[in-house]
């Protein structure tokens, strides 16, 4: 009976909120050696919604987001990204790594690596097109990169390579972004030209997903968190789930209290908006 | 010089000579930029067991079976370099140098064990090939290139190295953005659905082929020197990878011929009576050209 009430109140069938789930994981578990480093998560993104992913280093955050692109064989469970596996919907993800791997010394200029977030569009033989530079030098504008646009990749400083990877990360074109630690490194005025752009996408329909680190930022920039430590440990809207209580879960009590009374006031400043 | 002189002597040397150059430097630059450049050493220590398994099987010295066994044994290699390599997690230049030398000693022992003493491999050939030996003396002139009958005759060597060089052409052109950017960034390339092994594993494999064909006609001196020489002088010249690999296709041109002239007339010029193997000339010509980049190209750091 109670059960009945529940789904004449709206509530969606698991199956039907992982359909319209533009990232759903179920059931995942992840290990690269004998100790999983992600066991038997389940997530549902929002669509249209910023999501922070946040938990204590070695939570397992990078490797999440790893698995739900396919980068890493899970040894259990399911990725659907709009319902269907991820490998049939890599045109939609764009993914910006916490460190980039990338050969700094590689001779290529900052909108060349811009371009190559083009691939999907371009394929193997399609001519690079005036618009398709315009389209790149658009996304370099867009984080404040247009004035480097024919440096050599390795000649940038760290948040300016940042930058030009979020860059190519727009070039993609992509519905669901997942972005690993975008702010780590960066100037105060970087992030808030990178938090720009993501309320952009945002507000443009797309779905951003971040890992993120600084808790006391969490509720100016983000509608949903994700708390991990290992195993899921709580998900929702910020109001309802970014609180004390979830969050020394997720941290196993590790917070310094200091951090914790910082924390509280910005949670409880915002609750009483 | 005359071309009734020239074309006969001079002009197929001189065209496999550029074949082999551009056909090595082409993917030099991808292997070079994975740092794996020294595939091309490992290839040529490595088909010395090819050749003889190859000679043993058949019991004969031709071309053909010994280029099928320097092939074989090339592809044994890459395979094993690449096995040692992700199960190993061993750094590639590691991983070739267990391979090659492994495959190598091979070789001596299988030679050593074999009844082959009757068989001429001299270790002269093997290194400095025999390019200036590849004439066409059925030509009379610049017209025997519309001649059929004097094409006929024209060395196999010639069409075989083109043939190759069309291949790496063709391969390193359709697949000009994968490889791009999975030797940029191959985490990247694999979100985006590439293949990275299997690509990785086809670019070794086509340079194995370029250099097995390269080999026969001119030693593994050239084979080593221009995988690396024009790829690292070009990367000197720029920041972009087009212009990289452009450049490298100048360089190595420019050394097969320079290398060529220099060794058939350089000595002469210097009063001397004899000329210098073109096939080691060239080697040191694409090695000036890297000097000369380290010195002055603009790119360099
Ligand atoms: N390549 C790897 N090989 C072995 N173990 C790994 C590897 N990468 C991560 N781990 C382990 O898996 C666990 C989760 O790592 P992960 O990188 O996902 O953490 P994270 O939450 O992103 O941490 P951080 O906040 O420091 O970025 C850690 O215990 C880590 O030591
Ligand atoms: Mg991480």
């Amino acid at each position: 009976m109670n059960l009945k009430l529940a789904r004449d109140n709206g509530a969606a069938t698991d199956a039907e909120r992982r359909l319209a789930s533009p990232l759903a994981v179920r059931g995942l578990t992840v290990s690269y050696g004998q100790k999983p480093a992600v066991f038997s998560v389940d997530m549902t993104v929002r669509a249209g919604h910023m999501t922070a992913i946040i938990g204590p280093n070695g939570a397992g955050k990078s490797t999440l987001l790893k698995a739900a692109l396919g980068i890493l064989k899970p040894l259990a469970g399911t990725v659907t990204v709009l319902g269907q596996p991820v490998a049939w919907r890599r045109d939609h993800i764009a993914y910006v790594p916490q460190r980039a791997s990338v050969d700094w010394d590689f001779p290529t200029r900052v909108i060349d690596v811009v371009l190559m977030g083009m691939y999907g569009q371009l394929g193997l033989l399609g001519r690079v097109r005036p618009r398709h530079r315009a389209q790149a030098m658009d996304c370099l504008e867009r984080v404040g990169m247009a004035d480097f646009a024919t440096r050599q990749i390795g000649q940038l400083s760290g948040g300016q390579q940042q930058r030009v990877f979020l860059a190519r990360a727009l070039a993609q074109g992509a519905d669901l972004y997942l972005l690993d630690e975008p702010f780590a490194g960066v100037d105060a005025a970087t992030e808030q030209a990178i938090i720009t752009v993501l309320k952009g996408l945002r507000d443009a329909g797309k779905t951003v997903v971040a890992v993120h680190h600084d808790l006391s930022t969490v509720r100016d920039y983000f509608d949903d968190v994700f708390l991990i430590n290992t195993q899921a440990v709580a998900e929702g809207p910020v109001e309802t789930t970014f609180t004390q209580e979830n969050l020394q879960t997720a941290y196993g009590g590790r917070l310094a209290g200091a951090q914790m009374d910082a924390l509280a006031e910005t949670l409880s400043g915002t609750s009483a908006r | 010089m005359s071309g009734s002189e020239f074309v006969p002597l001079s002009l197929v040397p001189m065209l496999i000579g550029v074949c082999v150059a551009v056909a090595c430097a082409l993917p030099g630059n991808f292997l070079l930029l994975r740092r794996q450049a020294l595939i091309g050493d490992a290839i040529s220590h490595v088909v010395l067991p090819g050749i003889v398994v190859a000679f043993l099987l058949t019991g004969i010295v031709a071309s053909l079976p010994m280029l099928l066994g320097a092939a074989g044994a090339a592809l044994v290699a890459v395979a094993a370099i690449e096995a040692i390599r992700r199960l190993g997690k061993i750094e590639p230049g590691a991983a070739m140098g267990v391979v090659f030398t492994t495959m190598f000693a091979g070789g001596v022992l299988l030679l050593e064990m074999s009844d082959t003493s009757a068989v001429h491999l001299d270790v002269e050939h093997a290194l400095y090939g025999n390019l200036e030996s590849l004439i066409w003396l059925d030509a009379t002139g610049w017209s025997s290139l519309w001649d059929p009958q004097a094409l006929a005759y024209l060395p196999v060597e010639l069409p075989r190295m083109a043939g190759a060089l069309g291949l790496v052409a063709l391969f390193i052109a359709v697949f000009w953005r994968p490889l791009k950017i999975s030797t940029f960034d191959e985490g990247f390339a694999r979100t985006m659905g590439m293949q990275t092994g299997p690509l990785g594993l086809a670019l070794v494999v086509v340079a194995a082929i370029a250099a097995v064909a390269a080999f026969d006609a001119v030693g593994s001196i050239i084979v080593i020197a221009m995988f690396i020489c024009p790829p690292a002088a070009a990367r000197l010249m720029t920041n972009r990878l087009e212009t990289q690999v452009a450049w490298s296709v100048v360089f190595a041109t420019v050394a097969a011929v320079a290398g060529y002239v220099l060794a058939g007339y350089g000595p002469l010029w210097l009063g001397a009576a004899d000329s210098v193997s073109a096939a080691g000339m060239i080697a040191t010509v694409s090695g000036v050209l890297v000097a000369g980049a380290a010195l002055m190209g603009p790119a360099r750091r």
